[in-house]
């Protein structure tokens, strides 16, 4: 799996919507704290009226807790965690446990929202319908399920959500499993949600799916969704 | 002067936020727009700016406390005493949290409902309370009714928007007799496809957890129960030592149910007044069933099993304030109109606090829903003295296997709670089982 593939774009791309352009940049494997601090700095230069930005990156293992998390939901002790080489965070996103390794695309939007956009439910549904765009790239029918956010393909989760808004600038975001080891999520109750498992695309597929093909797919529905223009995203891998 | 930090609604779907944690302190200087606590809705976490330059002067809502939105969360001592502006917070939490409570039947949304009689309590009494809580009593009696604006134009303007006027008009419903979720109890877009979903039956209003508001410094609230919640406490307590509860749960396809009301449910409501809901299509199989195991319509008296001619049917209530069981007595001797406009009735009163203590006495069996605030299914209590407890879960379109086929149907669990001292596991099998029969296949002329 490419570990640090190249940046997608590091340029400005599509001035499209409300005179704000995106830019995606895809960062290759970090670890959590690193990425939360990333997120943190952006979300500054975003309130101070930098450009909208999408995240796209992996982490190594680590299992966060949102701040509605409920410690049962770890099914073993953080010491026992971190010595199978687990990290494990708290962090502010909303949102219950949840475990983030490799081979999954963690995408983080830090974009500043418009009037028009100002609502959290609508958010997630947005973020459900690029994700649901991504899984339809891959010939795979997931949906949502009412009441649980995040996307599904049968009671299998294939990506979950949690975000947080500081002054309507967006941040945390989504985690797609495409060619995660699922096994990772075993080590907690995923979302809180017992009775219902997950999924990846390539367990799907039945075959590797290569993080930069569901990059490049997750880049495009997120502008298409969001309303930024496609064409720079699109080329820009070409 | 002071001006109240509210919860806010951040999008049109969202009715409440949880505190999950305060950035500052009572006495802290903020600036305004500086963050000044976190809440959580759904799976978003936000930060609360302050509305003012000030100091924090008094929190209201704890952490870790879901509140309704426009409650005022905290308010800050503003430096300009001088400034007249106008508090930007909202209604104090009380009057807030009132329109989303407030009723789904047209009889409440017409006036104010009074501050509870005494009798209340006395129905508590009595086999009046079965089944999970609904929702926890609230001790500050919902007393004080949001005040309705004068005319019907200013309550159709304030309770919806114009796109929801018109889908009204077009299908000629009068918006005022439905329960809004929306800002200030506004009928929302939703609200009004849920009614009409719901066959026309105006949307329940979810009881909702009450605020509990701490003083500054406070971190524990200490509250003496009510009458009503003693008796249920000790009910429920009593009911779990007496039986050996067993829970049984069964899926039925409501699909024969379903089209009978689509077709019947306008004839229904011109000669009955009531609507037709999927409540008495179950009481009516109920009693069948009931007819057929009488068992299950019995109670233990001692060492001896009391068999009961009479089906004297339960019907939990959720309220506001507790849960109050209303009893059709007598329901064998009723069609499907006649449990419907009872179950009405009893319905309507209990919310209003006007049951006599006779309507919830004598219960031989108890019906209680859950799926009315959405639960798939529930593993009711017994209420004692009866020997079973049937729970219906909520109805909706799931994707089922027809021969060979996948079909969407109208669907719904069915969960029997019953003592398994008396009754064995085979015979409430073959008691939901006959619920079941009758309503996959019910019979069009009985309504």
């Amino acid at each position: 799996m490419p570990n640090l593939a190249p940046p997608l774009d590091c340029s400005p791309a599509a001035a499209a919507r409300e005179g704000t352009p995106l830019l995606v940049r895809y960062l290759g494997r970090v670890p959590y704290g690193e990425g939360l601090r990333i997120q943190e700095e952006l979300v500054e230069s975003r309130q101070r009226g930098e450009t909208d930005t999408l995240l796209l990156l992996e982490h190594p293992r680590v299992v966060t807790l949102g701040r509605g998390a409920n410690p049962g939901h770890l099914l073993m002790t953080r010491e026992e965690m971190r010595r199978r080489g687990v990290e494990v965070f708290e962090t502010g996103r909303g949102g219950d446990v949840t475990y983030h390794g490799p081979g999954q695309l963690v995408g983080y939007p830090i974009l500043l929202l418009p009037p028009s956009r100002r609502d959290l439910h609508r958010l997630l549904r947005d973020v459900e319908e690029v994700l649901l765009g991504v899984a339809s790239d891959f010939a795979i029918e997931a949906q949502r399920v009412e009441g649980l956010t995040g996307i599904w393909v049968g009671r299998e989760k294939l990506a979950a959500i949690g975000m947080r808004v500081s002054r309507w600038v967006t941040s945390h975001g989504f985690a797609l499993n495409v060619s995660t080891d699922l096994s990772g999520f075993d080590l907690i109750v995923p979302c809180g949600i017992r009775g219902r498992g997950v999924t990846s695309l390539s367990r799907l597929l039945g075959r590797e799916v290569a993080m930069r093909e569901a990059a490049v797919s997750a880049a495009r529905h997120f502008a298409r969704v969001f309303g930024y223009a496609p064409a720079r995203l699109e080329e820009s891998h070409a | 002067m002071k001006v109240d930090v509210i919860m806010p609604q951040m999008g049109e779907s969202i009715q409440e936020g949880t505190v999950v944690r305060w950035l500052k302190k009572v006495g802290d200087r903020v600036k305004r727009d500086e963050p000044i606590l976190e809440i959580s809705t759904d799976k978003v976490d936000a930060e609360i700016p302050s509305p003012a330059a000030g100091v924090l002067a008094e929190i209201k809502v704890a952490e870790g406390k879901t509140v309704e939105i426009k409650t005022a969360l905290a308010a800050i001592e503003t430096e300009a005493e001088a400034g007249a502006a106008a508090s930007a917070g909202g209604a104090p939490a009380a009057s807030a949290s009132e329109p989303a409570k407030s009723a789904a039947s047209p009889a409440r949304a017409e006036k104010a409902s009074p501050a509870p009689p005494p009798r209340a309590e006395k129905q508590a009494d009595g086999d009046s309370t079965p089944q999970r809580e609904s929702s926890p009593a609230t001790p500050a009696a919902p007393a004080q009714r949001r005040t309705e604006p004068g005319t019907r134009e200013e309550r159709l303007r304030t309770r919806s928007s114009p796109l929801v006027r018109r889908m009204a008009q077009e299908h000629d419903v009068d918006i005022t007799t439905l329960a809004g979720t929306g800002i200030s109890g506004r009928v929302t877009k939703k609200d009004f496809e849920a009614y009409l979903q719901g066959g026309g039956s105006p949307a329940a209003a979810p009881a909702l957890a009450p605020a509990v508001a701490f003083t500054p410094g406070e971190r524990t609230k200490r509250e003496t129960l009510s009458v009503m919640r003693r008796k249920i406490a000790e009910h429920m307590v009593v009911s779990k030592r007496t039986s050996a509860h067993v829970h049984s749960f069964f899926e039925v396809d409501y699909s024969a149910v379903d089209k009978i009301r689509k077709e019947k449910k306008d004839a229904f409501l011109d000669r009955h007044g009531v609507k037709l809901t999927y409540l008495p299509f179950i009481l009516v199989a109920v009693v069948d069933a009931l007819k057929a195991f009488p068992s299950l319509n019995a109670s233990v008296d001692g060492e001896a099993l009391i068999y009961k001619k009479d089906i004297n049917l339960g019907v939990a209530v959720a309220l506001d304030w507790g849960l109050i069981v209303p009893v059709i007595k007598n329901a064998e001797e009723k069609n499907l109109a006649g449990l419907a406009k009872a179950t009405a009735d009893l319905a309507e009163r209990a919310r209003a606090k006007k049951l006599l203590p006779d309507e919830v006495q004598g219960g031989t069996f108890t019906i209680t829903n859950p799926g009315v605030f959405g639960s798939m299914f529930g593993t009711p209590i017994i209420n004692q003295p009866q020997l079973a407890i049937l729970g219906v879960g909520t109805i909706e379109k799931r994707v089922k296997v027809v021969e060979d086929a996948i079909a969407i149907r109208t669907m719904g669990y069915l969960s029997i709670g019953f003592d398994h001292r008396i009754i064995d596991g085979a015979v409430a099998d073959q008691f939901v089982s006959h619920i079941k029969k009758l309503l996959e296949n019910f019979d069009p002329r009985l309504v």
